[in-house]
């Protein structure tokens, strides 16, 4: 059975904010006497991630992912609740613990800027107590995972973001750590080097069984990668569960655009029952529910003329973007 | 075991800090002509004849303000302008990730700094025994030594005291002013514009009771020879050491539960 490496329990997270007026007046008022309130960014939480599962994390900005992310590594420190991950509570930062989990964070970075990456490969590999040999070749196998290689010699502040996020990668996986926190990693980066990268992390999973959490807004990174995912809506868990599922449940009908022969077919198609979004001469686009599909297809096949047809999926960015605005999705 | 360990992260991050400090070997040569106050204070006390006041000789007084060029020269810290800076962008969170205290990448930054800073600190002292040939001494090799750890003991001081300053940033966020409070006494308390020895005897008592006099003073009088009391000045270094370090491990610990990872 696989365990569970994560375990979180009734967490929340408090931040203390000071407000200002605007204007000359606000400003002489906030100097005098400042006007703090303590905002509950994450409130009252529960899950469990098991060992090598990948975990999408989802929410619109401010909704607290990262704050989350954030105490799963032990950056920040909760206000409430328990956090116990791969047996260690984050927040004491215990070296085995450390040495067990990275963070990444796009376009934040830890390579030294004017060195070139690979001097700052060696420091980290000195942080993580591995010698020359070893660090030399977690370099060599890295680099060949994330195809990086004359990269490595150039000075980090004349590489391209997309070098220098592949080398940030390979900075903070040096250590081969079991738990991965990315927090928006493909972010700025163009297509191709997304993919690339969304490759890198498939493999890496597949091959060390790590147990990754992610968070990004890019729905390709979340649809390619996670199975499951964790839907946060102001500070506040909205859905947890499959990926499928929830598209499923979010996008129940598909749009089928039929090509018929003559647009007498056409006509007859729109009068024969089936919910109808729009017609254009002898294209005719309908809404089917998902579990008819194969029974609304033979029917349509065996009585109209049919010259093509097309099955559109609901585009995913559209379907998440309801999980971003919406409370409780009870699947 | 573990020293051996810590040793090979510190070495390791010497070298690579050294390496990044080679990148900037102009800017290192302008600071290390930047710290030349001592001379100018040299000139203020000979010019005013100020020196007799206290009875000591020219040649000692430039011996002093010399030595005093050099401790400054390789116990300058600005931990907290660093510190505050990468708290604030959010580049000490990749840090407190680690298994090493993010500190210690400061401390290996200070020390790779000195050590680039070290033939420029040479070139001065040439021009200056050009300029006094009269100043020129060779100290023995066992006051060299002790110099040399009053210097790295001084060192080590301040960068506790403005480590201790750095942590309030968690609370603060603005460290850097609570550090230019320090600045006023450690100018003129430590030595650096005056031998602390010309300070009235009940100032004096007081002085001699906070860590300012051991950061400048007190190295620069041990390297150039005058009367100072060697065991009771070291001793009042590691005493400082000892009483800042668990204060730096409290602050650090309370600060970083306050941490909240702004700018990342």
């Amino acid at each position: 059975m696989v365990q569970n490496i994560i375990n979180v329990k009734n967490l929340s997270k408090s931040f203390d904010i000071s407000s200002k007026e605007p204007g000359l007046k606000g400003t002489i008022k906030h100097f005098f006497r400042r006007q703090t309130k303590s905002l509950k960014v994450i409130k009252d939480i529960s899950f469990e991630i098991k060992e090598g599962e990948i975990v999408g994390f989802l929410g619109a900005n401010g909704a607290g992912k990262t704050t989350i992310l954030k105490m799963l590594c032990g950056l920040i420190y909760p206000s409430e609740g328990s956090i116990l991950v791969s047996g260690y509570l984050p927040f004491r930062r215990k070296e085995n613990f450390l040495k067990n989990i990275t963070l990444i964070m796009g376009q934040k970075q830890q390579l030294i800027w004017d060195l070139p990456p690979i001097e700052s490969f060696y420091l980290n590999a000195s942080i993580y107590d591995l010698d020359k040999f070893e660090a030399k070749k977690r370099i060599k196998k890295l680099s060949e995972m994330i195809e990086i290689d004359e990269e490595l010699y150039i000075p980090v502040r004349k590489l391209s973001l997309g070098q220098r996020m592949k080398s940030e990668l390979l900075a903070a996986l040096i250590h081969e750590p079991n738990i991965l926190f990315l927090d928006e990693p493909t972010l700025g980066l163009d297509i191709n080097a997304q993919r690339n990268l969304r490759k890198f992390l498939q493999k890496y999973n597949k091959e060390t069984n790590a147990t990754i959490c992610l968070t990004s807004h890019y729905m390709k990174d979340i649809t390619s990668l996670c199975k499951r995912v964790i839907c946060v809506h102001e500070g506040a868990i909205s859905y947890d569960g499959k990926l499928d599922l929830l598209l499923k449940k979010l996008s129940p009908v598909k749009e089928i655009l039929i090509v018929c022969r003559s647009e007498e077919d056409a006509i007859k198609l729109e009068n024969s029952g089936f919910t109808v979004k729009n017609k254009i001469k002898n294209e005719i686009t309908i809404k089917i529910e998902n579990n008819s599909i194969t029974s609304s297809l033979k029917t349509i096949l065996n009585n109209f003329d049919i010259e093509d047809l097309f099955i559109n999926e609901p585009p995913v960015d559209e379907v998440i973007g309801k999980v971003l605005i919406k409370k409780d999705y009870d699947i | 075991m573990i020293s051996n360990l810590i040793n090979r992260k510190i070495f390791t991050l010497l070298k690579v800090q050294y390496s990044n400090m080679l990148e900037y070997r102009v800017e290192i040569a302008l600071w290390a002509i930047s710290g030349i106050i001592p001379f100018f204070m040299l000139n203020i006390w000979t010019n005013n004849n100020l020196n007799e006041s206290i009875n000591i000789s020219d040649t000692l007084l430039s011996r002093y303000f010399l030595c005093a060029f050099f401790v400054r020269q390789f116990s300058v810290v600005w931990v907290v302008f660093s510190f505050e800076e990468d708290s604030l962008m959010g580049k000490v969170s990749p840090y407190l990730i680690q298994p090493l205290n993010p500190f210690f990448r400061y401390f290996a930054q200070h020390l790779a700094e000195q050590i680039t800073r070290f033939p420029f600190a040479l070139i001065i002292a040439f021009f200056f025994f050009i300029l006094n040939p009269e100043s020129i001494w060779i100290p023995n090799l066992g006051i060299l030594l002790l110099s040399i750890v009053s210097t790295f003991l001084s060192f080590l001081i301040q960068f506790l005291i403005q480590s201790i300053v750095a942590c309030l940033c968690f609370w603060t966020e603005k460290a850097s002013s609570i550090e230019r409070l320090l600045f006023i006494p450690t100018l003129f308390l430590s030595g650096l514009l005056a031998p602390v020895v010309s300070f009235p005897a009940y100032v004096k008592s007081w002085i001699y009771l906070t860590p300012f006099p051991y950061l400048i003073d007190f190295p620069a009088n041990l390297l150039s020879g005058n009367e100072t009391n060697i065991s009771g000045g070291l001793i009042m270094q590691i005493l400082w050491i000892f009483i800042l370090f668990p204060l730096f491990k409290k602050i650090w610990s309370e600060g970083t539960k306050k941490y909240t990872a702004m700018g990342s």
